[in-house]
C-alpha cells in the first residue's frame, strides 16, 4: 500500500505528455498526407478521364467541378435536405436492429440451448444480402420509407446480435456469482453487471452495423422515394449532372466517416479494459 | 495498521448497532446437521454426514487438502448451492439460498473493473435497496480495510492485496453476521497475505462476526482460527475438531506457543492426509 511519490508521478506524467504530443503530431501529419494522396489520385483520375475521348463526358467527376458543386449544395442548404431523410431512415433502422439484436444477443449468450438452436438459421440469414429482400419489402410495406427502414434493420441486426452474444459469453462467471452472493436480483444482474460488462461489445456491434447500414442505404434509396442521398445520386445521374453526383458521393463519405468516428469515441468512453502500460 | 483501526472512533461497533437495530445478535449461529453431498456426474459422496456447530463470533477454519470438499461445503453454508442431504441452519433457519446476512469471499477478488473502489464496495447496499446508507457506510468500510484514500480509484489500478481488501469492504458493507472465506489470500504474496490474515481476523473480532474460513495452509489456520476442523478426503469427513488456544499477540507468530500449535496442527493434518488411501504426494 505504498503510494507513488508525487514527484515520481509528475515526472512520469511529464515524460508521457511529451511522448504523446509527439505521437499525436505524427498521427495528424500522416492523416493529412493520406488525404492529400487521395486528392492527388482523384485529380489524376480526372485528368485521365478528361483526356480520354470515350470518357470525357464524365470529366465533371474531377475534384474541381465536384468541389464547386459541393460548395453550391452547402450554400443552398440542399445538402441538409438530402441528408436528413437518409439519416432518419438509418437511425430508425438502427434503432429497430438494436432493439432486436441486443436482447436476443444477450439471450443467446446466456442460454447454450438457444445458441445451438439459432446458430444455423441465423448464420444462414446473415449471409443473404439485405438487398435480396427488396422485392418482398416493397410488397410488404405500404410506404417506400417503411421498406427502406426494413432493409436497413435486416442489414444492421446481425453485427449487433453476434457482437452482443460474444460479449455475454466472455463475461467472467465470477462476476455473476459475486453479484448473486451479494443479493442481486435478475434486473440488477442485467443492468449492473451484464450491460456494463458488454457495453463495448454492443457498441462495437453497432459500429459494424452502422457501416453496413450506411452502405445499404444508398441502393435502398434508389427505390421509389424522392428524398435522401441515394435518390440524389440517382437524380444526378438522370440529369447527367456529374459534378453534383460527385458532390453527393463526397457528402456520403463525410457523413459516414463522422458517424463512425462518433461511435469510435463512444467505444473509447465506455471501454473499461486497461491498456497494458 | 492493526493499531490504527483498533483505536479509531470512526467505526464504533457498527455491526453491533445495526444488529441491535434489527433485533439480532451480532454474529450468526451456524449449525450443520447430517450434511452429505454427491455430485450428479461423480460416483460416491463428496461430503459424508457432517455435523458441527459454530458459535456467534467464533472463527472456524476448515482445513483440508484440495479435493476434500471444503469449498463445496462453504458454498453450501452460503446457500449458493444446496446439499444432497442434511441441512445448514443459521440462527435457527434452514438455509435455502444466498442472503445478505452472510457473505462469501472468493479466491479471486472478482471486482467489477468498470467501477471505482467505492462503487464496488457499495454494491451490496445497492442490491439490498439500501442506497441511502451508501454515503455513510462505504467510507466506514473503506476506513476499516485501510483504503480510504483509494475510494475514487478504478479497481484495476490496485495491487492484488488491495483488491482483496476492496472485496472485503464490499462483503462488510451490508453489515453481515457471518463471513465465509474461500481461500481468499492464496493468490497473494506472503507479506500481503500475513497482513490480511491479521486484519481480517481483527475486523471479524471487532465486529463480532462469525467467520468460516477454508484453507489448506496450516499456518493460516493457526493465525486466524479459534477452532479448526481437519477434513478427510474421499469422502469429506471431519477427522479432527481442535481448538487453537492462542492470544492475539501469539498469533503474530515467532513465539513458542505459536510454534507448538503449528506443529501440533501440522501433525494432525499430516496424519489425516496420509490416512487418505488416494494419497500420492507429501504436500
Amino acid at each position: 500500500m505504498t503510494a507513488i511519490p508525487d514527484t515520481a508521478r509528475r515526472n512520469a506524467g511529464a515524460g508521457g505528455f511529451r511522448l504523446s504530443q509527439l505521437a499525436r503530431a505524427r498521427g495528424l501529419a500522416h492523416a493529412g498526407l493520406g488525404i492529400a494522396l487521395l486528392m492527388g489520385l482523384w485529380w489524376l483520375g480526372g485528368r485521365a478521364v478528361a483526356n480520354n475521348p470515350n470518357m470525357f463526358a464524365f470529366a465533371d467527376f474531377a475534384p474541381g467541378p465536384t468541389l464547386s458543386a459541393l460548395w453550391g449544395i452547402v450554400q443552398s442548404g440542399a445538402v441538409i435536405d438530402m441528408s436528413v431523410p437518409s439519416l432518419y431512415r438509418v437511425g430508425y433502422g438502427m434503432l429497430i436492429a438494436a432493439a432486436l439484436g441486443i436482447p436476443v444477443g444477450i439471450a443467446i449468450g446466456r442460454l447454450p440451448w438457444l445458441r445451438e438452436l439459432t446458430n444455423v438459421p441465423f448464420q444462414f440469414l446473415r449471409m443473404i444480402s439485405p438487398l435480396s429482400w427488396m422485392p418482398i419489402a416493397v410488397m410488404a410495406y405500404d410506404t417506400w420509407d417503411g421498406a427502406i427502414v426494413f432493409l436497413i434493420s435486416v442489414a444492421a441486426v446481425w453485427p449487433i446480435l453476434f457482437s452482443t452474444a460474444a460479449g455475454v459469453r466472455r463475461i467472467d462467471p465470477a462476476w455473476l456469482k459475486v453479484a448473486r452472493n451479494l443479493g442481486a436480483n435478475p434486473l440488477h444482474m442485467l443492468f449492473v453487471v451484464i450491460l456494463p460488462a458488454i457495453a463495448v461489445d454492443i457498441l462495437t456491434g453497432v459500429r459494424l452495423a452502422l457501416g453496413v447500414a450506411w452502405v445499404v442505404l444508398v441502393p435502398a434509396e434508389y427505390l421509389g422515394v424522392t428524398s435522401g442521398l441515394g435518390y440524389a445520386i440517382n437524380d444526378a445521374r438522370d440529369t447527367l449532372d456529374y459534378a453534383q453526383l460527385g458532390a453527393v458521393v463526397v457528402v456520403i463519405g463525410i457523413i459516414g466517416f463522422a458517424l463512425d468516428s462518433g461511435l469510435a469515441a463512444l467505444i473509447k468512453r465506455f471501454n473499461w479494459v486497461r491498456a497494458s502500460a | 495498521m492493526f493499531a490504527r483501526f483498533a483505536n479509531t472512533t470512526a467505526f464504533p461497533q457498527p455491526a453491533a448497532q445495526d444488529g441491535a437495530a434489527r433485533g439480532r445478535a451480532t454474529g450468526a449461529h451456524l449449525a450443520v446437521m447430517g450434511l452429505s453431498h454427491a455430485y450428479k456426474k461423480i460416483d460416491g459422496l463428496v461430503l459424508d454426514s457432517l455435523d458441527f456447530e459454530v458459535q456467534p463470533g467464533e472463527v472456524l477454519a476448515l482445513l483440508g487438502r484440495s479435493g476434500c470438499g471444503k469449498s463445496t461445503l462453504l458454498h453450501m453454508l452460503s446457500g449458493l448451492s444446496l446439499p444432497s442431504a442434511g441441512e445448514v441452519v443459521i440462527n435457527g433457519n434452514t438455509v435455502r439460498g444466498p442472503s445478505q446476512a452472510w457473505v462469501m469471499m472468493f479466491q479471486a477478488p472478482s471486482l467489477y473493473p468498470w467501477m471505482s473502489v467505492a462503487q464496488n464496495a457499495a454494491l451490496g447496499l445497492r442490491f439490498a435497496r439500501r442506497s441511502s446508507e451508501i454515503a455513510t457506510r462505504v467510507p466506514e468500510v473503506l476506513e476499516l480495510v485501510d483504503l480510504s484514500p483509494y475510494a475514487d480509484r478504478n479497481v484495476q489500478d490496485l495491487s492484488g492485496g488491495q483488491q482483496q481488501r476492496v472485496a472485503l469492504a464490499r462483503s462488510l458493507a451490508t453489515a453481515p453476521e457471518m463471513l465465509l472465506l474461500d481461500e481468499p489470500f492464496s493468490a497473494l504474496d506472503a507479506f500481503t497475505r500475513r497482513s490480511l490474515q491479521r486484519d481480517v481476523r481483527a475486523i471479524a473480532r471487532r465486529l463480532g462476526l462469525t467467520m468460516v474460513l477454508v484453507t489448506h495452509d496450516v499456518s493460516e489456520a493457526v493465525r486466524m482460527a479459534d477452532r479448526v476442523l481437519v477434513l478427510d478426503a474421499n469422502p469429506g469427513r471431519i477427522a479432527e475438531d481442535t481448538a487453537i488456544a492462542l492470544t492475539e499477540e501469539q498469533r503474530e507468530g515467532g513465539c513458542e506457543r505459536f510454534n507448538a500449535e503449528h506443529i501440533r496442527l501440522m501433525e494432525i493434518y499430516t496424519e489425516v492426509a496420509h490416512g487418505d488411501p488416494s494419497d500420492q504426494t507429501d504436500d
